[in-house]
């Protein structure tokens, strides 16, 4: 670990204890989402889309609304029209109309998996049975799968009433013209003419991306009771308690104060759980039924029918001069949204060229519709496709300029003040010292042998989120506090967030007791997503100890018979009064604690928090691979990720975030792809198919903690979450170059496609 | 076994050593009875074909995917889940190992990767890296990378030596 001189002495922040939702984890206790069970329930299921693309021209549900067992059916007819608006999901938006229509289809499905009616009966089995006894009849339609067919005029139309919407400055887009491109935006800095004139070396390189999907082990699922007095409670696994109750809002046309969502224990989400899916079915079914109604989706729907990552298509041109200061770059990036508009295209532009400081740049982001299934947020959205365009292309530019790809990258590197691509300056950032540290690491610096064998490098970069949280702390007689929280613990942030709150109380990890409550019982709360939660969670487990520190100082000052200035908060919780006449005045935070009952009465916080200081993150990774001719298997021999993470709160779980974000991102450079056959039906919804790094395709992956702490945080919390997965798709391609001298464009760089490239073409 | 009308059956069995009867759906895979008929929820549904190992438990001491059995197929068996891991003296070795090398985000997966450390302890007391990978890649893991998981097992492994 890199110490920076500043950092203070924390005696609870830094160290490793172990998390207090712990035991029920290990002993299989904790009541994930699909561990939901209701008095009564009843079992739900979707009928999904065959087609890719089709006109539902009727639904005959009356069989299976016969069936013995089957207590009510649902399609879209059953539920309120909707009208467009925008809603934030915290890690994007939807428009309400767009997301009603992808719980279930009104008049046309747009993809292979589309929901399109749904049934509660007694027994799974049931329910399955019903499903087969649903008739539609389907006019179908031409479908459009790529990104760049999409956007070709004759490209088959996915929405009619579909108009871009032109977010470039000086450019109007045809009103009149149907389109599957929702919008374009360009980021402009400096003079891009300019630059290319001034640039010695050009270099324009073009490259695709597939679709990744999150790969949460539990699936979406949702329970749900609409209670006679329209009072709705819902039970889910989501990111976003209050996002989910949102939307719900928004589809059923439901108040938000006649809806509380519980928010169980979460399998994984990496940005995937955020958009509802099931939540508003299983609501309507328990409507029309009268009974709880619990639902989770089979693998094959999760692949088909949630949100996957953008398959993009990119073209990366850099000018610079011979020394290898870069002067001007433009990126375009087209990504798929999906059946829906709403990609992270937006990010991925401003991520682009982040690390890098480059006075003549242009990013051009198209969003286009296709008949898949609607992307969602997937760990730094949009960033991982447009970053590993651009450092491919930084690795060709050092090669063709002979100087280190890394000593190019520090040449150029983004520091505090220079302007990022919105021309904003950076605030503290650690992208140099990153980049040192990669340099500088025995890793990078010790020699690689072996035949077939290689070593790459690439950055990545992520703004990180802020948003709102709310707690609440309550102190109790004992001196114990109770934390209670908004935000979904989806990796270790009960810990990280009872961390902070006993850090600034100078109490034990031990003393604070943190829960998760529903929507009904803390204030409001964005997703757990952005890599937010440590960092504006902290915020407020700050503000709530400062203020508990305030009040037990009154206290004491009262209890003493002692002005309150003469009263201090001091070290480990202790209350320090005035010492009169060799009198010493303290008390423990739990001898306080002990009697406010009895001096005036117990003492409880809440605090909401929105900051926008978020400090981003900057991270660089070095792999080293071997490459087998024969069958095209890449084996990872050695990897190290370095990161700025501000603040380790509890370093096991920084590192296991980096650690977990280095192995999706491998999973996209060598083996995670959608395959859709010629009608756009999807041939690989099993994680036998959709391949998933497995236990003995990693080695263990080094993890270097750089801390420059963030300037905006009491703490100094940057996010760490989602940043490790940038840079691994890049590193992998150009540690393939290196190991057998092919250039490869494409991820996922499978087997197949290696030995395509190795083999002779005949 | 007794099979009533409408598909039921009646099934005889041992769960973590105790006796227990229960009416079952003749479709019910083990998964299904355990969570949705008897109640213990600790296994959990994944992917319902067998590849991602979170539903793992004990047949008659092999480790099998719960969702690929049928729950017929446990008449007169004993079965193992992860509720009858720890005892009432506490966790085991592998659950303490798991907490304290950190080795679960969002512990989904930890009751099978639990269930599949523990089979792999009892069979191979003192596994290498390379065997402990090897053992575990029928469990998915979507948070950890294993870096963490693979340390918890090595861990545990030393101190069931002990």
């Amino acid at each position: 670990m890199v110490a920076t001189p500043e950092k203070p002495t924390y005696k609870v922040i830094g160290t490793r204890p172990i998390r207090p939702d712990g035991v029920d984890k290990v002993t299989g206790r904790a009541e994930f989402g699909i561990d939901t069970r209701l008095d009564g329930m009843l079992y739900g299921a979707v009928l999904r889309s065959p087609h890719a693309h089709a006109r539902i021209k009727r639904i005959d549900t009356s069989k299976a609304q016969a069936l013995p067992g089957v207590k009510a059916v649902v399609t879209s007819a059953d539920f309120p029209d909707v009208e467009s608006g925008t809603l934030d999901l915290g890690e994007g938006s939807a428009n309400p109309k767009w997301l009603v229509d992808n719980v279930l289809a009104s008049d046309k499905v747009l993809y292979h998996g589309h929901a399109v009616a749904a049934v509660a009966a007694t027994d799974p089995h049931v329910a399955e049975d019903a499903l087969a006894l649903i008739e539609v009849e389907y006019e179908p339609l031409p479908a459009v799968l790529d990104v760049r067919e999409a956007m070709l005029d004759g490209a088959p139309i996915l929405h009619d009433d579909l108009r871009t919407a032109e977010r470039a400055e000086g450019m109007h887009a045809d009103a009149t013209k149907r389109t599957n491109v929702a919008s374009h935006l360009q980021l402009k800095k400096g003079d891009l003419e300019v630059g290319f004139a001034a640039a010695e070396v050009v270099i324009e390189r073009e490259y695709e991306t597939s679709m990744f999907h999150q790969g949460y082990i539990e699936p979406q699922n949702a329970s749900a009771f609409w209670n006679k007095d329209d009072e709705l409670t819902v039970w889910t696994s989501t990111q976003g308690a209050f996002s989910v109750r949102d939307q719900i809002s928004a589809v059923l046309r439901l108040p938000v104060s006649q809806i509380k969502v519980v928010p169980m224990e979460i399998g994984g989400g990496f940005g995937g759980k955020i958009s509802i899916y099931l939540e508003p079915v299983a609501a309507v079914l328990s409507k029309k039924s009268g009974r709880p109604v619990k639902m989770w989706m089979s693998r094959d729907a999760v692949f088909q029918g949630t949100g996957p990552t953008s398959a993009t298509y990119s073209r990366v041109r850099i000018g610079a001069k011979r020394d290898g200061t870069i002067v001007a770059a433009h990126a375009y990036l087209a990504f798929e949204a999906g059946a829906y508009p709403g990609s992270p295209v937006g990010a991925g532009a401003q991520c682009a060229f982040a690390p890098y400081d480059i006075a003549n740049q242009v990013v051009d982001g198209y969003d286009v519709v296709v008949n898949g299934p609607k992307t969602s947020a997937y760990r730094a959205p949009g960033a991982p496709a447009a970053e590993y365009a651009v450092e491919a292309t930084i690795n060709e530019l050092a090669e063709q300029l002979g100087i280190d790809p890394m000593e190019l990258r520090l040449k150029n590197a983004s520091r505090e003040g220079s302007a990022n691509a919105v021309g904003a300056p950076w605030p503290k950032i650690g992208a140099q010292e990153v980049m040192l540290a990669v340099k500088n690491h025995p890793h990078y610096l010790s020699e690689l042998h072996g035949k077939d064998t290689g070593r790459g490098v690439a950055l990545g970069f992520w703004f990180n989120g802020g948003m709102e949280s709310s707690s609440t702390a309550t102190i109790n007689a004992d001196g114990t506090v109770m934390l209670i929280l908004g935000s979904t613990d989806i990796g270790g942030t009960r810990a990280s967030l009872a961390m902070q709150l006993a850090e600034t109380l100078g109490l034990t990890m031990d003393e604070i007791k943190p829960h998760v409550v529903d929507t009904d019982s803390v204030g409001y709360t964005g997703v757990t997503g952005g890599s937010r939660t440590t960092f504006a969670g902290g915020w407020v487990a700050y503000e709530l100890g400062m203020e508990i520190r305030r009040q037990m100082v009154e206290r004491a000052a009262q209890i003493w018979g002692v002005p309150v200035g003469q009263v201090a908060y001091g070290e480990d919780g202790v209350i320090v009064g005035p010492v009169e006449a060799g009198n010493e005045r303290h008390m423990r935070f739990a001898e306080l604690a002990g009697k406010l009952a009895a001096t005036g009465g117990m003492i409880s916080v809440s605090s909401t928090q929105r900051k926008n200081t978020a400090g981003p993150a900057f991270a660089g990774h070095i792999v080293d691979l071997h490459v087998d001719r024969e069958t095209g298997k890449v084996s990872i021999l050695r990897y190290t990720a370095v990161q700025d993470v501000g603040t380790a709160i509890h370093p096991s779980y920084v590192e296991g975030q980096i650690q977990g974000g280095v192995a999706q991102g491998i999973g996209m450079a060598l083996n995670e792809e959608y395959v859709y056959d010629a009608e756009g039906r999807l041939r690989n919804a099993s994680f036998l198919d959709y391949r998933m790094p497995v236990a003995n395709d990693l080695p263990m992956i080094e993890t270097v903690l750089v801390e420059v702490p963030n300037p905006g945080h009491p703490y100094g919390v940057r996010g760490v979450g989602e940043v490790p997965i940038v840079p691994p798709q890049a590193a992998i391609r150009n540690a393939l170059k290196d190991a057998i001298g092919v250039n490869f464009y494409r991820t996922p760089v499978s087997p197949r496609v290696i030995l395509d490239a190795l083999l002779p073409a005949d | 076994m007794t099979t009533t009308s409408s598909n039921r059956i009646v099934i005889n069995t041992t769960i973590n050593g105790e006796p227990i009867e229960f009416l079952a759906d003749m479709r019910d895979s083990l998964l299904e009875a355990l969570r949705e008929r008897i109640g213990l929820r600790g296994a959990k549904e994944g992917c319902n074909n067998g590849n991602c190992g979170a539903c793992s438990v004990m047949l008659n001491g092999r480790l099998v995917n719960s969702c690929c059995v049928m729950a017929a197929e446990i008449e007169g068996a004993e079965v193992t889940t992860i509720e009858g891991v720890a005892s009432a003296e506490g966790l085991h070795p592998v659950q303490q190992a798991f907490l304290e090398e950190a080795a679960l985000q969002c512990g989904i997966c930890t009751p099978g990767f639990i269930v599949a450390t523990k089979a792999l302890l009892d069979e191979h007391p003192h596994p290498t890296e390379e065997e402990a990978r090897f053992w575990l890649a029928g469990n998915l893991c979507r948070c950890t990378g294993y870096d963490k998981i693979i340390r918890a097992v090595l861990s545990a492994a030393d101190t069931m030596a002990k």
